[in-house]
């Protein structure tokens, strides 16, 4: 079986493991094998959270610089701080709602320019889907759900090998009950939004 | 149910790796486990401690790994399977009962779990444990993948109880935290009483007795070493005239590469799962039927200063490498395209060339340090111990230890300048305070203060240091998850039964002669009081109790009421300047405040200049 490498990077608290999990779970009902590794020392202090997953038949945990065939990035900064992970043909998604670091809160550091950061991601890439999934999760009704956003439009790439029912049915059961519209509407507003850069 | 306690067997599950480990436990039938938390072992002995509230299973955090290592002894030496979990350098806080206890051995199986950290996600060193093995004398087993380790689990208590002896099992951060399908099997029924045999000329560890012992362990060692030559944890896989010889997560790296490289015909490689003693005539054998060989594997040269000294026993002068400047390096983790690009290397193989996207010309990314969290109660008292030591003009050092606090180290905070390990800050504030005329103050957890601070303490009232000892007490050991530690309500965890210790009671049975509760939260009365403890020559423990903001509002403790900037604001900025809250953000250069973030500790209201911070309206916040 193809081996498709995906990373995901994310501040503390944006759900990035929950999202990982969902995908795990999927890929456990749709037969396909996937090893997963989470690096997330301090994340509940504002550190970075990455998840690295490989689906198929490789069995490390982890990705190597520029061999990750996708790189979802929760963060703008996080992204491009994990670029290196990408090579020439890779996809990278990455929403672009701002969770400044702390340092440049306080002033003593310069949070990339978004413009010039997109430019520069598509110019090394294959391809770059790039929107404001904070705006769509408060738009589903919780910013909590940018996770489910970004599983959207992660889906609609149609790179992994997983699909969007596969996926929502591990929302289903990873979600708690009060939360499942909203998720799932996150998910198809997601999943929409990246429609938008398939014709591109 | 416990999702770990299911019977399903076959069915197969997503698995954290130390989910996976506990799953494996809970199998192989422990009865008995004992712990002290920390990264990356943390998750496995979470799950028991919840599996032991819905069942027999006897489960506790102990207040250090000696402890739990103690404690864990004697319930294997009444019959019991018994688990003890620690991550790698809490083994060295255990080595003392681990070295005799190899001597002593064990009626019940017992298996030590030590998770290494190589990279140091979140530790102090990255020591390869595989030398306690050596060291001891014990077996050790070492998965090299979640489902694996599972299996591993259920073989190591079967080890232990055959040869009689403890096992270590030693994972890495990678086994810890990764996930992957595992296979459900039978869980054996669990023996949970068990009864001790006296038998002191076996047992207790005179000279005269400990001759003996020693003579007992070298023979077990022996026994193991069958055991390890016999092992289907040692196995070859392919072949070819190139041979790589790996342990743990390497594995996976090294058959990744093979199929990458498509030299399935070319290599054939020798796995050690059973890696103390190593059977040493398997890898005499596959060192004779190799051209040359690479071994791989994290840390130190463990696996290839044996397997030198063994080709030299064999007389064999084939090439073998692993630690060198061209090939592995002893520091970090690997990773898949490293081990590939070494095998290649070695054996001369055509390598997929590196393709890594150029990021040398990328804009700088401002670094994202992880913080003590909105509201943190460590932040006020550092804030307070430093302003208190800069109006007193003191020169001061600050010894620190480890948890969250450590992080105050950073700016603007700035407060922590010495750390080894646990329980270092008040013995080396001994140090410091005889050695120089500086003003030493230390700074430990509750936590920490239970795991080896008590000690020290002593050590400074008995031999009379003048320092001054603060205790930051957030009712919960936070840096790992919020376990319990000793001086935790347990009602908290809706749990009865347990005991609770006072810290100040322990504080002032030690001798302290001065010493002062604070409540950070209120910063003037704080800081005139820290004053006073400073000011003290001799030993004086500050006390500055107040709930980990995170657990707090895990349990629903915390009244939060978030506030906000008004008009007031001149932009001093002493709230970010130094205090530097994750709250806190710039718009438009006026500082702001995430009402979301906020949870109304009120510090920066205290020491705004303009008394321009005020809590929002209830209703808003």
């Amino acid at each position: 079986m193809k081996i498709t490498r995906l990373i995901i990077v994310a501040v503390g608290g944006q759900g990035n493991l929950l999202a990982s999990k969902m995908l795990g779970e999927a890929a456990l009902s749709a037969g396909i094998p996937v090893h997963m590794s989470e690096i997330h020392g301090m994340a509940q202090r504002g550190g970075v959270v990455e998840s690295s997953l490989v689906f198929g038949d490789a069995e490390s945990t982890i990705i190597s610089n520029g061999e990750a065939d996708i790189l979802l990035g929760f963060e703008p900064s996080e992204t491009l701080r994990a670029l290196n992970r990408c090579n020439k043909n890779s996809t990278v998604i990455t929403s672009l709602a701002p969770i400044p670091p702390f340092t440049v809160a306080i002033g003593k550091g310069v949070y990339p320019d978004l413009e010039q950061l997109q430019k520069l991601i598509r110019s090394r890439t294959c391809e770059l889907i790039a929107f404001n999934a904070l705006d769509l999760a408060k738009q589903a009704g919780n910013i909590m759900s940018t996770n489910m956003v970004l599983l959207g439009a992660l889906i609609q790439t149609n790179i992994l090998p997983i699909s969007a029912d596969q996926i929502k049915t591990a929302i289903k059961t990873k979600t708690k009950k009060i939360f499942l519209d909203v998720n799932l509407k996150a998910f198809d507003l997601g999943f929409e939004a990246a429609l938008k850069f398939s014709g591109e | 149910m416990h999702k770990l306690l299911q019977e399903q067997k076959g069915a197969k599950i997503m698995l954290l790796g130390n989910e996976s480990i506990a799953r494996g436990a809970i199998e192989a039938g422990v009865a008995f486990a004992t712990t002290y938390p920390g990264t990356p072992s943390s998750e496995i002995s979470l799950n028991l401690f919840q599996i032991s509230q819905e069942s027999d299973l006897y489960f506790e955090y102990s207040t250090n790994e000696k402890v739990s290592l103690e404690v864990a002894a004697a319930a294997a030496n009444s019959g019991l399977r018994t688990l003890c979990m620690m991550k790698h350098v809490g083994l060295n806080v255990a080595a003392d009962p681990l070295m005799t206890l190899a001597y002593v051995g064990v009626k019940g199986g017992l298996v030590i779990i030590s998770a290494d950290d190589p990279f140091m996600f979140s530790s102090q060193n990255e020591q390869d444990n595989r030398y306690y093995a050596k060291l001891s004398g014990l077996p050790m087993l070492e998965p090299s993948c979640v489902a694996e380790a599972k299996e591993m689990m259920i073989q190591a208590f079967d080890l232990s109880e055959k040869l009689q002896e403890p096992v270590i099992f030693r994972t890495t951060t990678r086994i810890n935290h990764s996930s992957a399908f595992v296979d459900l099997g039978n869980i054996k029924p669990r023996i949970v009483k068990g009864r001790f045999e006296r038998d002191p000329f076996n047992y207790v560890t005179v000279p005269a007795v400990s001759r003996n012992l020693h003579v007992k362990l070298l023979k077990n060692i022996k026994k193991a070493a069958l055991e390890s030559e016999a092992s289907a944890l040692n196995f070859i896989n392919g072949d070819g005239p190139f041979g790589v010889i790996c342990n743990g997560v390497s594995l996976s790296y090294v058959s990744d590469a093979i199929k990458d490289l498509k030299v399935a015909d070319k290599l054939k490689v020798l796995r050690i799962g059973f890696s103390n003693p190593l059977p040493e005539n398997l890898i005499k054998k596959f060192l004779a039927d190799c051209r040359k060989v690479l071994i791989v594997e994290e840390g130190e040269p463990f696996l290839e200063e044996a397997v030198k000294a063994m080709a030299q026993e064999a007389g064999l002068t084939l090439e073998i490498k692993g630690k060198s400047d061209k090939l592995f390096s002893r520091l970090y983790e690997f990773d898949p395209a490293m081990v590939r690009t070494s095998i290649a290397n070695y054996f001369d193989l055509p390598d997929k060339p590196g393709i890594a996207v150029s990021t040398d010309d990328l804009p700088e990314i401002p670094a994202r340090p992880p913080n003590l969290c909105a509201g943190c109660s460590h932040r006020a008292t550092f804030y307070e111990v430093k302003t208190a030591a800069n109006e007193m003009s003191l020169d001061t050092i600050y010894p620190t230890d480890i948890g969250c606090y450590t992080l105050g180290f950073l700016p603007p905070l700035s407060m922590g300048d010495f750390v080894i390990c646990m329980g270092s800050s008040v013995s080396s504030a001994c140090g410091f305070a005889k050695a120089t005329d500086q003003k030493v103050v230390a700074f430990i957890g509750d936590s920490t203060f239970f795991h080896s601070g008590i000690t020290g303490l002593i050590n400074a009232v008995f031999n009379n240091h003048n320092i001054t000892l603060v205790i930051l007490d957030n009712s919960i050991t936070a840096m790992t998850g919020h376990q319990p530690n000793p001086g935790v309500d347990m009602n908290n965890f809706n749990l009865s039964g347990y005991g609770q210790v006072k810290i100040q009671e322990i504080v002032k049975a030690a001798g302290v002669k001065h010493i002062t509760m604070i409540k950070p939260f209120k910063v003037k009365k704080s800081i005139s009081e820290i004053k006073k403890a400073l000011e003290y020559k001799g030993v004086s423990v500050i006390i500055s109790q107040e709930i980990c903001s995170l657990y707090a509002k895990s349990i629903k403790q915390l009244s939060d009421r978030s506030f906000y900037i008004t008009d007031k604001c001149k932009n001093h900025r002493d709230c970010i300047n130094e205090i530097a809250c994750p709250a806190f953000f710039l718009d438009a250069d006026q500082v702001k405040i995430d009402a979301v973030a906020c949870v109304g500790c009120a510090v920066c209201a205290q020491i705004c200049p303009e008394n321009a911070i005020l809590p929002l309206p209830k209703k808003q916040s």
